[in-house]
């Protein structure tokens, strides 16, 4: 049978209760009757033979690119470059697909000749991850090959001998990437499109670069006119991609694109009835939820962290495309709205969701306030093409428990961001404005990024700008079951219960307002008319 | 006396939204629970057995039913459509207890689908029980109404509850077009409005305690289909055939028949007014543990007597 694609469904009095994430956790609560919930489409069915796919995208790419093969000689410089471990969320299961692609890769180079290979994990501003990290995401063939020779590195932004100008786009923005890539005869970058906003031009654009190119379009200005950033041509975030892409094809620099795309399969099978529609839910799946929701209530928060940082999403890929640049991207584009598009009619004046444990950045660590921030007004408001699910005015509810706690390893620059600045004010612009180059520019926090598992400096402050749009299209926003004084802290209100949200939405709304919950994970993406 | 409470999700089986289409699969629950076996000769002998010697006397003990209006079905021969107010799960007993005999053993129940037959254990028990057939509360089902208007014409009667299930206040909720009214335009048989009072001081919606009491049951006049009858305008009707037997059993029959033909029946919803007011006006319908301090002995004003001087 194949796979139903997404739905909204008007909540009755024979709805049963609809699970919400909350962090390492989950519960289910009962909508008022009247309510819409918008489930995601279920999982497509995976390509059968992944490799075979995999060798046929290089042997007949898109656009008016050569097959790889063609590409490749011997005394050339080859650079493959690939996602870091912000992508799939959550990570998925070995085999990789970025292994399978790299391994795909590596055996056409071999057979090339190419002796000068390095691969670069294009993190752009992002922590460097660590060995175990590496070997998941490149498998231990490929690691054991390259990195004892220092032929697996990762990007570093703030290596000034590490990056090369390449000039100015038309629009005067500044093109700095990794200057092995850019001195390469061909960078192959291989690509994890979890959603529309991923892959393109910003792969290289945005994973090789340096601050001085990123602070073009990841500032608050980009962020507010991109509606959404995940619709690619209405982002203005792609547009400032797209034009320093075709400016890096104009330097000279080859880019052999491939991008794959992995399936709605977000959970394990002893987590199956996350992603399954509670009504359809078996024994097994009210056994699984029980066990778990039960377990979790006895479980230490950093065991329960643990546990669910642990899981390995079965994802499994769909397609492969290979080739140039933008001729992939579309491809790509299709295939992810085909596994995650949901008509939804019209917008709603209540958005409620719930918050799971992990977004890009909190990979192996703990979903601190600012990224609480950033999955709920940055990744899952913006989750639209159209218009926004919450009309102009509304109200966003989300539930998540918002700890104050913070990976000082991780996230150093996120401490200062959230004692320092966020007490002076909320106002992207105004942060922009008076905090971001003290931040981007710190010693300290440089060296934590180049030399420890940090974040850049910055990255809180790109955080806060992703959910500027929301910021400036909510009337309010509500967290239920967050930490009072952290939720005060993001400008946001807190609330015990999801009740008493909807009460305190209504102050903002208007009575008997209209809502709207978006079941997710697995992703969807709302198509709102 | 203690009932039992009914675990609900996730420790039981989640219910199917209205909304949602039943998936095509074996699904043999909800509104696909195959009934036809409870029709059979032998089963509906044992039903009757249960119905007359375990259910009536039941009925009669707990609900002390003072009847009226039962000479107004006498000239009706063939099968009817028995359309109530609902307020408990007394409400079916009592019905099926004051039909006729000619009526009691060949009347089907129509079910909410959801909540009676959404397992099949329960199918089975409700449609042994009271014959029960499984229908859309929400909607008109193409399949279950197709079920129920071909076992009216082949002479079976049918209670329904047009309101589509239990008042959550005491006060009537509006009368669903698609359910009784429906299924009458499309038989061409006649609905017989009828009126329940009391059952909820003996069980509540919510409540798992039983009290006996005494409760009044009015049978309406049937109501005919006009040819091309509009549901619609015909659920009206009955709703409002439903008001005025409570008009009557408030008050007495022919003042209800002047409030009736001058258009000031009170209706069944109650008074337009907030929530504790609408909670007051209920009187002797609130249920026992609300009504502390008048002994159970309190005024018998509802609403509708607070019009009567009009």
């Amino acid at each position: 049978m194949s796979p139903r694609p997404g739905f909204v469904l008007e909540v009755d009095r024979s709805t049963p209760a609809t699970l919400i994430w909350h962090g390492e956790g989950f519960r289910l609560e009962r909508l008022p009757v009247g309510s819409r919930v918008v489930y995601p489409p279920e999982a497509l069915s995976p390509l059968e033979d992944p490799d075979a796919a995999i060798r046929h995208a290089l042997l007949h790419p898109l656009g008016d690119s050569e097959p790889l093969p063609a590409l490749l000689r011997p005394g050339m410089r080859l650079t493959i470059a690939f996602d870091d471990i912000s992508l799939p969320l959550p990570p998925m299961r070995s085999p990789d697909v970025r292994q399978r692609v790299i391994e795909a890769v590596l055996d056409m180079a071999a057979t090339a000749g190419v002796d000068d290979v390095v691969l670069v994990a294009a993190l752009a501003l992002h922590r460097r991850m660590t060995e175990d990290e590496l070997r998941h995401i490149v498998g231990d063939r490929v690691y054991d090959a390259f990195a004892p020779h220092g032929l697996l590195t990762q990007h570093d932004a703030e290596d000034p001998d590490g990056m090369l100008h390449l000039g100015l786009t038309d629009a005067g923005e500044d093109v700095e990437i990794n200057r092995r890539a850019a001195t390469s005869d061909l960078v192959v970058y291989v690509n994890i499109d979890l959603v529309p906003m991923d892959g393109g031009h910003k792969s290289v654009a945005t994973g090789l670069a340096s601050y001085r190119s990123l602070r073009h379009h990841h500032n608050v200005r980009t962020m507010q006119h991109s509606r959404s950033f995940m619709d690619q041509h209405r982002s203005e975030l792609h547009s400032s991609n797209w034009r320093m892409g075709r400016h890096i094809a104009a330097s000279g620099v080859k880019v052999f694109q491939i991008e794959t795309t992995l399936n709605n399969d977000t959970f394990p099978d002893q987590f199956r009835f996350l992603q399954r529609r509670e009504w359809e839910w078996s024994v097994r799946d009210r056994a699984g939820f029980l066990a778990v929701s039960k377990s979790l209530e006895r479980t230490p928060e950093r065991l329960a962290r643990s546990i669910f940082q642990s899981i390995r999403a079965p994802h499994a890929v769909t397609s492969v495309q290979a080739g140039e640049v933008e001729a992939v991207h579309t491809r790509a584009a299709e295939h992810l709205h085909t596994q995650q598009s949901v008509e939804v009619a019209g917008q709603t004046d209540v958005l409620t969701m719930g918050l799971p444990y992990l977004c890009p950045y909190n990979v192996n660590s703990v979903m601190n306030p600012v990224l609480v921030m950033c999955l709920g007004l940055g990744y899952l408001f913006n989750m639209y093409r159209g218009k926004p699910l919450v009309r102009p005015g509304g109200a966003l509810i989300m539930s998540h428990p918002t700890p104050w706690a913070f990976d000082p390893v991780h996230h150093p620059s996120y401490i200062d961001f959230f004692e320092q600045v966020l007490p002076e004010t909320t106002d992207p612009l105004e942060i922009e404005a008076k905090y971001e180059e003290a931040f981007a520019t710190d010693p300290w926090y440089v060296h934590l990024y180049r030399t420890g598992h940090a974040y850049h400096g910055v990255h809180p402050f790109y955080m806060w700008y992703w959910g500027a749009h929301a910021l400036q299209h909510l009337g309010a926003v509500i967290v239920v079951g967050g930490d009072r004084r952290a939720v005060r802290r993001l400008g946001f209100k807190p609330a015990s219960g999801l009740g008493d949200a909807l009460e305190m939405a209504e102050d903002v709304v208007g009575a008997d307002p209209s809502i709207t919950h978006l079941h997710a994970p697995p992703l969807l993406m709302a198509n709102v008319s | 006396m203690r009932l039992v409470r009914r675990p609900s999700f996730p420790w039981a089986a989640p219910t199917w939204p209205d909304g949602v289409e039943l998936a095509p699969l074996e699904r043999s629950v909800g509104v696909d629970y195959d009934t036809a076996w409870s029709r059979r000769y032998g089963v509906r002998v044992a039903r009757a057995a249960l119905l007359d010697w375990v259910a009536r006397p039941v009925v009669r003990a707990l609900a002390s039913p003072r009847v009226d209006g039962l000479d107004r079905i006498e000239h009706l021969d063939g099968p009817a459509i028995f359309a109530a107010n609902h307020a408990s799960h007394v409400d079916l007993p009592l019905v099926l207890s004051i039909l006729p005999p000619r009526f009691r053993h060949r009347t089907l129940v129509g079910a909410g689908a959801d909540y009676f037959f959404d397992t099949r254990w329960k199918g089975a028990l409700w449609s042994f029980a009271i014959a029960a057939i499984p229908i859309e509360r929400q909607r008109v089902n193409r399949r279950s109404a197709e079920e129920a208007g071909h076992l009216l014409s082949q002479g079976w009667s049918m209670v329904i509850f047009p309101e589509g299930g239990r008042t959550p206040d005491g006060w009537a909720r509006p009368f669903h077009p698609g359910s009784a009214a429906y299924l009458a335009t499309r038989s061409g048989l006649p609905v017989v409005p009828i009126y329940l009072g009391g059952t909820r001081r003996i069980l509540a919606r919510g409540s798992r305690t039983l009290r006996p009491g005494s409760t009044r049951v009015c049978v309406g006049r049937p109501l005919w289909p006009h040819e091309h009858e509009n549901a619609r305008r015909l659920s009206t009707s009955l709703e409002a055939a439903v008001a005025a037997l409570a008009d009557e059993t408030a008050t007495d029959w022919w003042s209800a028949r002047r409030r009736s033909a001058a258009g000031r029946t009170p209706g069944l919803g109650g008074p337009p007014v907030g929530a504790w007011r609408r909670s007051w006006a209920l009187g002797d319908d609130r249920p026992e543990r609300h009504r502390r301090g008048s002994n159970g002995k309190g005024s018998r004003d509802r609403w509708p007597l607070a019009h009567r001087g009009r």
